[in-house]
């Protein structure tokens, strides 16, 4: 049996399957090099990626199993680290209003996100691209490079602490997703979220006020974006106006979540699949890193990967016969 | 409970000053043509539409619902013709939608199982897993899933909208035994069909609507299936089938296959000859459509030969199948018949677009399509209007309108009649009769055991993918059940 219809066969496993293959293989090709895959810095860093990735693809995953999608999370994640790290302007005193002001005004996004797309019926991709150019707008006409300064204390503690080889940043990513798992699979919310993601027109008839789940679903969203902002403020010591949009968020946020099985129309998935994906892009990462090859082949492989994940799901579906 | 309702769209009255009252423990049925108003009145008891006019009165209060949600809470209970159940998520999750047991701020799962177990059990219904995605059971399953859902909430009145449209013979009998189960219990049923043998079967009651009128209520015990039908198209349908092909009408074969297999048919042999009506028998899965699919090129013959006109055709895709003249009409109108939110002309013109050249349409196209609607009688306030806002019969009527822009050889209809009313079956039977006279070959698959005797020269009938046997169109049902199920009908599921 090939590895690729082992990934067919269960979906949720089916990524942390390809992330074995990738990490041996990786680890692998490394030796073969001379070099060492699993040492501890490779390690670290490579959770430091996933946990920030982590954080925006949970939320994303959210939205995408709604139906929906967000394709303004990378421009949040920009904002947020700017009205943290101004906010809190290099003092421990102000930490905790940075921290919640970058949440709100994340949360404020997702909102208005939520609002254009369940209430004034904007289609989701034109919905968040439009608010994530205005935001883009606010950030280039505002800022030419690195503002504000970020509390020591969050520097300290959510950037650079580490259990063992594991960041802080990387539990925090991990209990988020906890969360998002458990109010997807144990609350009404998640419930009706699914519901909606499935078929709006039968979540509507069962009762489920489909306007509101889908705004609290881009609220939750943009706010994940917003935390992961706050951690990367944390990373860099001070907000950053192109850290978003230059690390791809947005993308790969989608892509990650795609890669972890959820269906991209919507009620189909979870957040488990999303972590997978998401270690799995960072884990290809920092193999290519080790191999110190060109960017170009990096990105040839995300590629790959990405629309092998996505044509093997499909395959799983046609074979699963038609409804 | 219903008093004096009217309703009426942009300008057009769809329900005229309408009572109607349903009392517990009595099946009411609701019968009437296309856009007789039917599905307007449920929508408004339902809470889906409020009216313009007159008031919903419901266990003895004058209420307004804002929506399905209040009317669900209120205990009015609708099951829709195309079921609303989501495929990926469990028998229980889809029962408790909407309204799922909470503990603590968490949804209560081992509560939420308990009670759709209970909630089944109670119904009668036999074992479903209810910890299973819904995606996984039959047709039949999820229809008593769907009920379920229906009564989750309490429901003192159960609104049923042609609850047996997607269902094979045996268990539509399922579907009877609960109805009179529920009956039983006190709760009031609203039953929508078109099916008038059905309506007699379970009505203890039965009102006609006819454009937008309420035109009588009747005990079902004092009427007859003449007098309803005279009610509802204001005409007597005595000749209700058209007339058959006579033997010398017949020409030659159009379309024969010759050991036709794949993997859910085996050695089929077929012969289509010009100008004759064959119908297809046989239990659901029992590789009816299968057949026509196949030769649609939908999920093509692997093994074996098909000849057109004594030509030998390779059917390896739907274009293939539409270049080489062969036209089909999908069971599933929704999910593959059109496209709900394009315009009647741009659904009517998709097949001939797509096998034309590179421009979308010549004004001479447009006008003999317009023509060829009017032909088939379809109804509707223009060709520009969205398709979906039509009813299923004319819906199905544009669908015949496309393939008949192709001046098709063979034509394949499956199921061509489900959730059409009386006078539009009738019409689509006259077109069906009248395409095989000019020449054309026709294949029809129908659950409907009266249509497929009515309509069909000859009958053959499927099992387990293969053909079973083949009657004569003077065959009487029991045969063709008797072929389907197959010598010990205890054997085929």
């Amino acid at each position: 049996m090939s590895a690729l219809s082992v990934v067919a066969r269960r979906p949720v496993p089916g990524v942390y399957v390809a992330l074995v293959l990738t990490a041996v293989i990786g680890w692998l090709v490394v030796a073969l090099r001379g070099g060492a895959l699993f040492n501890q810095a490779t390690i670290v860093s490579l959770l430091h990626v996933a946990a920030g990735l982590g954080l925006v693809a949970v939320g994303q995953t959210l939205v995408i199993l709604g139906g929906s999608l967000d394709l303004s999370v990378a421009y949040v994640v920009s904002l947020s680290t700017l009205v943290a790290a101004e906010t809190m302007n290099g003092g421990n005193g102000a930490l905790l209003p940075g921290v919640l002001l970058a949440l709100a005004v994340s949360a404020g996004v997702g909102l208005l996100n939520g609002l254009l797309i369940a209430r004034a019926r904007v289609n989701a991709f034109i919905a968040t691209l439009g608010v994530g150019l205005l935001l883009k707008g606010y950030l280039d006409s505002g800022y030419d490079g690195p503002a504000g300064s970020t509390s020591p204390g969050l520097v300290q503690t959510l950037g650079y602490q580490r259990i063992g080889p594991v960041p802080v940043s990387f539990v925090v990513m991990l209990a988020v997703a906890a969360a998002a798992w458990l109010t997807l699979s144990r609350t009404r919310f998640g419930h009706h979220l699914v519901a909606v993601g499935g078929d709006p027109e039968v979540a509507r008839l069962s009762g489920v006020r489909t306007d509101r789940v889908l705004v609290a679903a881009h609220v939750l969203c943009s706010l994940c974006a917003g935390l992961a902002g706050v951690y990367l403020a944390a990373r860099l010591g001070s907000g950053a106006p192109r850290v978003g949009t230059e690390g791809l968020y947005d993308l790969e946020s989608i892509a990650a979540v795609v890669i972890g099985g959820t269906a991209l129309a919507g009620g189909r998935g979870g957040v488990a699949g999303t972590v997978g994906g998401v270690l799995l892009l960072a884990g290809i990462d920092a193999i290519f890193n080790q191999l110190e090859l060109d960017a170009f082949a990096k990105q040839v492989v995300r590629g790959v990967v990405i629309i092998g994940a996505v044509a093997v799901y499909a395959r799983r579906a046609v074979r699963k016969g038609r409804w | 409970m219903l008093r004096s309702v009217s309703k009426s769209f942009v300008g057009v009255r769809v329900l005229d000053h309408i009572d109607l009252d349903v009392t517990p423990g009595e099946v009411h049925a609701v019968v009437g043509e296309n856009g007789a108003g039917k599905s307007t009145l449920m929508k408004i008891i339902s809470g889906a539409y409020a009216p313009d006019e007159g008031s919903v009165v419901f266990a003895g209060e004058t209420r307004v619902f804002r929506g399905p949600r209040e009317a669900r809470r209120a205990g009015i209970g609708m099951i829709h013709q195309e079921l609303t159940l989501l495929p990926d998520r469990t028998v229980a999750e889809n029962v408790h939608l909407g309204h799922e047991p909470v503990r603590r701020g968490l949804v209560d799962r081992r509560e939420m199982l308990a009670r759709t177990s209970a909630l089944l059990t109670s119904m009668g219904a036999g074992p479903l897993p209810v910890d299973a995605p819904v995606g996984r059971l039959g047709i039949a399953q999820r229809q008593v899933v769907e009920i379920a859902k229906a009564l989750a909430l309490d429901a003192q009145l159960l609104i049923m909208d042609e609850p047996t449209a997607a269902l094979a013979d045996h268990e539509v009998e399922l579907l009877y035994a609960l109805v009179r189960r529920l009956r039983g219990r006190g709760i009031g049923l609203l039953y929508v069909s078109h099916r008038l043998a059905e309506v007699f079967d379970l009505a203890d009651r039965i009102t006609v609507l006819k454009d937008g009128t309420r035109v009588t209520t009747v005990p079902a015990a004092e009427t007859t299936t003449a007098e309803l039908v005279r009610h509802m198209v204001g005409r007597d349908l005595s000749g209700y089938y058209p007339e058959r092909a006579a033997p010398g009408d017949q020409g030659p074969v159009r379309l024969a296959v010759r050991g036709g297999g794949n993997r859910k048919l085996r050695d089929v042999n077929l012969r289509l000859r010009a100008g004759e009506v064959v119908g297809v028998g046989g239990l659901q899965g029992s590789g009816r459509s299968a057949l026509a699919r196949a030769l649609f090129g939908v999920a093509p013959f692997t093994t074996g030969e098909v000849r057109l006109d004594g030509r030998p055709v390779r059917l390896a895709s739907p274009r293939a199948a539409i270049r080489a003249g062969i036209a089909y009409v999908s069971e599933d109108r929704k999910g593959e018949g059109i496209l709900a939110r394009q315009s009647v002309l741009d659904n009517a013109l998709l097949a001939a677009r797509a096998i034309s050249g590179p421009w979308s349409g010549r004004a001479g196209r447009t006008t003999r399509m317009r023509e060829l609607l009017g032909a088939v009688d379809v109804r509707t306030a223009g060709v520009d209007q969205e398709i979906r806002f039509l009813s299923g019969g004319n819906q199905q009527k544009v669908v015949l309108a496309r393939w008949l822009a192709l001046g098709p050889r063979v034509l394949l209809f499956d199921e061509p009649t489900r959730g059409v009313d009386v006078g539009a079956t009738s019409a689509l039977h006259d077109v069906v009769r009248r395409l095989a006279r000019e020449g054309a070959a026709v294949l029809m698959i129908s659950s409907d055991l009266p249509e497929l005797l009515g309509m069909s020269d000859r009958i053959i009938v499927m099992r387990e993918g293969s053909i079973a046997g083949e009657l004569s169109g003077a065959a009487s049902e029991a045969d063709v059940v008797a072929l389907a199920v197959g010598a010990a009908p205890g054997a085929v599921a």
